[in-house]
């Protein structure tokens, strides 16, 4: 059978990415131009600034992706590309790039929900891997435990009611002035802090959901703040991180753990940017050992936002042929599970 | 020589396709639709109807703005896309003297006005000199009622156009020396792009898909934000 080359584009958010994969699991290139550095001094993404940096960077960072693959655009058989969940404005950059590949190649185009895109980065990172099992992506901007039914069918079975979990990393991070983004500099002080300095709450919610709320958590934490401050005493912020960490990472592994009992699954997948936590991966692998439940999750590289990811689950609606066409809008909100 | 002419600066979807010169086809959409939406599905058209390949264009013109900062990034995503598969160069054009272009030969000033979002407009003059068109001004973003009092008084004759005109109609309509261009020319036209885009091919003035980035005259907010932050900062501490 004829090798099939997949382009694929990601831009929802602050990277610029490109990929090049063959036969949907193996990544020929996978290029990623972070803005990151850009989006600092703002301390968070400011839209309009990303969808301008998108704009200049995207086609020299396909080129980049053509070269280290060693592919002509004329080898490619599909276009894959996010087209939401995510900034409406930086979406459309990487959209409208494309829809104009897919046209001047003449070559399919398939559209990519993102978070589907962070479920598939297992498929790359493991080739073996085989649905069905149970999927808890985390990010900055999702919280979702899924039953991952078979390649492009999903079920959701909870999401977070307020904020992601990475939106509360990077909230508390704020209010402790550590920098952006949150994440990262909040794992790093956990691990030499106290995870049971501060009985900060766990919201589980009602007896059977698999919703998640941090809220709650993220008010304890910043009320610990403002009282300490109050009465003018020193805070341990080492203490507050790990404590912190713990709470989120304790509720997001009890509920996969319940997840995948319930629905009698042995395999928990960690998919989005959050899964690149060493506090929520060292905690999963314990409590799944403990449960004989098996855990996977992506290298940091395919954690993080990246086209390869979306080249995969193009990849694989492309050979069930779901393909988009000219007319497909970016969809700020995408849901998983809807087309 | 055949050229692909892009514009979605405004509301206006607009592509067309020249050869030398003669226009073989152009296609102008006005309604609310997103460009995203609109674009490919009129390019892939255009194409079809001329029966016409992608393969024959040698060039692409494409308006760069000023005008809608997420239209100028459709526009621009898509030229670049197209001239980077095809190997082949982009001409730049800016949307006001696309505008202007539309009323060739008119005398006097020939004044486009684009939608700046409160009460401000992108705007510039020009005049037709010797057969060539020729700015008076540098291209600004202006409020519409200093622009309005400016017209008043200065000139003789003026001819309005661009999709702020409609925009702006009260404060327009009732000033004697201002002509506003009929709606065949009043909005923006992919031939247009077209054909500047061919002047500017003539005297070598192209650039690599690499080196195309929309002209959006403006900062983004939170940049001029942070400006003023820092710049207050500044005076704080002396
Ligand atoms: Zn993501």
């Amino acid at each position: 059978m004829k090798d099939i080359i997949t382009l694929a584009i990601e831009s929802s958010c602050d990277e610029t990415s490109a990929a090049v994969l063959k036969n949907g699991r193996e990544v020929l290139a996978n290029i990623v131009a972070t803005q990151i550095d850009l989006h600092k001094k703002f301390g968070g993404v400011v839209p309009e600034v990303a969808s301008r940096k998108h704009v200049e960077n995207i086609d020299a960072v396909i080129q980049t992706a053509l070269d280290e693959a060693d592919i002509k655009f004329d080898d490619i058989d599909l276009i894959g590309v996010t087209y939401g969940p995510g900034l409406v404005g930086a979406l459309l950059v990487g959209l409208s790039t494309a829809k104009a590949l897919s046209f001047a190649l003449n070559k399919p185009l398939v559209g990519v929900n993102h978070i589907e895109g962070h479920i598939c980065a297992n498929f790359i990172e493991d080739k073996n891997l085989e649905p069905p099992f149970i999927c808890l992506i985390v990010s900055g901007g999702h919280t979702h435990l899924v039953e991952v039914k078979d390649y492009g069918e999903y079920e959701i079975l909870g999401r977070t009611r307020d904020d992601a979990a990475g939106e509360a990393f990077d909230k508390i991070a704020r209010a402790l002035k550590l920098g952006y983004p949150g994440g990262p500099i909040i794992d790093k002080l956990a691990k030499i802090g106290n995870k049971n300095a501060i009985d900060f709450p766990r919201v589980y919610l009602d007896e059977d959901s698999f919703d998640f709320s941090f809220s709650g958590l993220k008010s304890a934490v910043l009320n610990y703040l403002n009282s300490k401050r109050m009465r003018n005493e020193d805070v341990v912020v080492e203490d507050i991180a790990a404590s912190f960490q713990e709470a989120v990472v304790e509720v997001l592994v009890n509920k996969s753990i319940k997840a995948a009992k319930v629905k009698g699954y042995n395999k928990i997948v960690l998919a989005g940017g959050v899964a690149a936590n060493s506090g929520l991966r060292e905690k999963l692998i314990q409590k799944c050992s403990e449960n004989n439940i098996t855990v996977k999750y992506p290298s940091i590289e395919l954690c993080t936002d990246n086209a390869a990811m979306i080249g995969c689950a193009a990849y694989y609606d492309y050979i069930k042929g779901k393909i988009s066409n000219l007319t497909l809008n970016a969809v700020p909100n995408l849901k998983l599970g809807q087309k | 020589m055949k050229i692909l002419g892009i514009d979605t600066s405004s509301q206006v979807g607009t592509v067309a396709i020249m050869e030398d010169d003669k226009l073989i086809g152009e296609y102008i959409i006005n309604t609310k639709k997103t460009h995203s939406q609109k674009l490919m599905p009129m390019i892939d058209e255009i194409f079809k109807l001329c029966e016409i390949s992608i393969e024959d264009i040698d060039l692409i013109g494409l308006c760069i703005g000023p005008g809608s900062f997420t239209g100028l990034r459709i526009g621009a995503a898509t030229a670049k896309a197209l001239a980077h598969v095809r190997n082949i160069s982009v001409a730049t054009i800016n949307s006001l003297e696309s505008l202007a272009f539309n009323m060739n030969f008119s005398k006097g000033i020939i004044c486009p006005i684009m939608d700046a979002q409160r009460n401000q407009v992108y705007t510039c003059k020009y005049i037709w000199e010797n057969n060539t068109l020729v700015s008076v001004e540098d291209i600004t973003v202006k409020n519409i009622d200093s622009l309005v009092e400016e017209i008043k008084e200065r000139y003789e004759e003026v001819v309005l156009l661009g999709e702020a005109v409609d925009l702006y109609k009260d404060k327009l309509i009732d000033l004697d020396n201002v002509y506003i261009a009929p709606n065949s020319h009043k909005i923006s036209r992919a031939s247009s792009i077209c054909e500047l885009a061919f002047e500017k091919y003539k005297k070598g003035d192209v650039k690599n898909h690499y080196d195309v980035v929309p002209y959006y005259i403006r900062k983004s907010q939170a940049e001029v934000q942070y400006e003023e932050r820092l710049k207050r900062m500044g005076e704080n501490g002396k």
